[in-house]
């Protein structure tokens, strides 16, 4: 097996803030291989962007990396300058932010926005610059892109916007996109043709993806692999097919039962009981166990360890030790 | 744009209509330019026969329509006191309190968006600590007081700085001469102090409210260096609000002038029109408050004009 591309082991990043310390990030593990494509999926307040965020080492006080290891190529990014950092972001490992609305600087031109990661990332000059914006527009499906180049961020629609945020990420050729929710603030009608681009250039570039999406479908869609993040901790990580098809954890099931199906027609569909909890006050133990319905008196004890239900699939859920109550 | 340009146009003909009208009206109220300017034992005859030389004899409308028509003929008329046309008489002033006003602008900017900047880019620091605090003393002390507290530092204690007057000017400007300089310095200090600490913290602030905007976070992830987020995609952002600000600044800055003229002994304008004031001299007055406001409608000329070429999201209509 070759060497992972991305390897995060025991990642913690803590927001000290008022009312205590948040722990955002409780020691998490992901591995990612050269050219996949990983979706780390669960609802909001996980830590999905916190990850995406920490892997650019891109927190801000009052978070913090507190321990863990970043490996990227072997090397590991909590032992870098901020300047090698920086030459690593937009290069190495760019970003597809959530709200294309938004990430764009609304007073610079299309143009000078990808011009930019170009300027810093490589050594071409303004002729080859020029080549290479254009080509990157046409490819991620502007039409007419020579006459968009002096256009402003505002005179494009958001599905646009997010082509154009894309250029932009693939334009330094990264060996990683994260994408933080990249299609959450689109149309629902523009979502499948951002998502399938996205599949489509990085499997062409032979990029690794981390697509970061509160949706298992999207997820099961497009990811070789899936890690379901809860409270600040995967709970279940493993090939798309095997998470899908044998869910382990009563979250990832929960997430599963309430997707709308073409098949089902009737009746209510599923929801997971509760609230995520605040990460002000997480229950002891397993953070899932009181919304859960397999709990029992070992999940108020301690946290669960991950445990393979498969080869290449893990959970961590204390009635798959005991193996019988599932 | 043309329209634009149009529209601009006759708002500032209904602007100095207005101003005209409002201080005609109400200077006809302050006093008897008469009485200031024949001799204490005047006679009756000799107040009539000067008050109807002046055409102060006739009923106001009157006064306003003849004065009217001599401005759209460019005859702003003649000084009571100086006998002389008005339009001289300020256009002599005119380049002392612009020098001062022009000089006073390019040190608050010069001082407030670097410092500004500073201030957002590291907050915690001591010297934006320093900044902040330094900026209260700056728009809290008088202007007045400031003035002379300078005087008796840098005049009276240190003797670096002349104290009054213009020095040595060319062609009217005191800055081409180093002795012009010299006293130009402390005026200028002066009024820039109020403009310059107000607008280091407003700089300041609408840096910080962009510096958190999602795009500043997206350049980082694009791998941009802080000076480049600072200067090349934060600052622009934050000009809008700042400019505004900037534009009515300016124009206090011309008004306040008079105070600091005053102390400073600086024969500009602001001087001319407290000594108008006090003689009842009008036509002065009148002059005066209209040249001022043609120059705040085009100071907010420039100012739109500047808001399109910062924002491209902005356009004039």
């Amino acid at each position: 097996m070759p060497a992972p591309l991305l390897e995060v082991r025991g990642l913690k990043t803590y927001f000290t803030l008022w009312g205590g310390v948040v722990k955002a990030l409780d020691g998490i593990d992901l591995t990612l291989g050269v050219g996949e494509i990983m979706g780390i999926v669960g609802e909001s307040g996980g830590g999905k962007s916190v990850t995406a965020f920490s892997i650019m080492r891109l927190i801000d006080p009052p978070g913090r990396i507190e321990a863990g290891k970043i490996l990227f190529e072997g090397e590991d990014l909590l032992s870098k300058s901020e300047a090698e950092m920086r030459k690593m972001r937009g290069r190495a490992i760019s970003m597809v932010f959530q709200d294309p609305m938004t990430a764009l600087n609304p007073l610079h031109t299309i143009k000078d926005q990808i011009d930019e990661a170009l300027r810093l990332h490589t050594g071409m000059n303004e002729r080859e610059r020029g080549e290479r914006i254009l080509s990157l527009l046409h490819e991620v499906g502007i039409p007419n892109p020579e006459e968009r180049l002096s256009s402003y961020p505002h005179q494009f629609s958001g599905g646009m916007l997010q082509r154009v945020v894309i250029a932009i990420a693939l334009a330094a050729g990264p060996r990683l996109i994260i994408a933080d929710e990249p299609t959450t603030a689109l149309d629902v009608t523009v979502q499948a043709q951002i998502l399938s681009l996205m599949e489509a250039t990085v499997r062409e570039r032979g990029a690794a993806l981390i697509l970061i999406t509160h949706d298992l479908a999207v997820a099961a869609g497009m990811a070789d692999k899936i890690a379901v993040m809860y409270c600040g901790r995967v709970v279940e990580a493993g090939t798309a097919d095997s998470v899908i098809r044998s869910p382990a954890h009563p979250y990832t099931r929960g997430l599963l039962n309430s997707m709308p199906s073409a098949a089902q027609t009737k009746g209510r569909l599923a929801q997971i009981p509760g609230v995520v909890p605040s990460l002000l006050d997480l229950p002891p133990g397993c953070a899932f166990a009181p919304r859960c319905e397999l709990a029992c008196d070992a999940c108020g004890a301690g946290v669960p360890a991950m445990v393979q239900v498969e080869p290449g699939h893990e959970a961590a859920c204390f009635a798959l030790n005991g193996g019988g109550n599932i | 744009m043309l329209i634009y340009l149009v529209q601009r146009f006759l708002q500032t003909i209904a602007v100095l209509v207005a101003v005209s009208v409002i201080v005609f009206f109400v200077m006809s109220f302050t006093g008897d330019p008469v009485m200031m300017i024949v001799p204490p034992d005047a006679t009756a005859e000799q107040i009539e026969a000067a008050r109807h030389e002046l055409g102060l004899d006739r009923p106001l409308p009157v006064q306003y329509i003849v004065f009217m028509d001599n401005l759209l003929h460019g005859d702003m008329g003649r000084s009571y006191l100086f006998r002389q046309p008005v339009v001289k008489l300020i256009t002599e002033r005119v380049k002392a309190t612009l020098e001062m006003v022009m000089l006073a602008v390019l040190l608050s900017l010069a001082v407030a968006i670097p410092a500004g900047v500073y201030a957002a880019a590291a907050p915690d620091s001591r010297l934006s600590r320093a900044l902040m605090g330094g900026s209260l003393f700056g728009i809290s002390l008088p202007s007045f007081w400031v003035g002379i507290l300078l005087i008796f530092v840098f005049a009276v204690e240190w003797g670096l700085l002349p104290s009054s007057g213009r020095g040595k000017t060319v062609a009217g400007w005191s800055f081409l001469t180093r002795d012009g300089l010299a006293h130009l310095i402390m005026p200028s200090v002066t009024l820039a102090l109020g403009t310059l600490a107000m607008l280091t913290r407003l700089v300041r602030a609408q840096m910080r409210e962009v510096l958190r905007q999602d795009y500043i976070r997206f350049a980082r992830a694009k791998g941009v260096s802080p000076s480049g987020l600072l200067f090349s995609h934060a600052l622009k952002n934050a000009l809008i609000p700042v400019i505004t600000v900037f534009g009515l600044q300016v124009g206090n800055l011309i008004a306040f002038a008079t105070v600091t003229e005053t102390i400073f002994a600086w024969p500009g304008m602001g001087k001319l029109l407290i000594d108008a004031i006090n003689t009842s001299d009008r036509p002065i007055i009148v002059a005066y408050l209209m040249i001022v406001a043609v120059i705040f409608v085009g100071i907010n000329f420039v100012i739109d004009v500047a808001y399109t070429l910062i924002d491209p999201r902005i356009d004039l209509r």
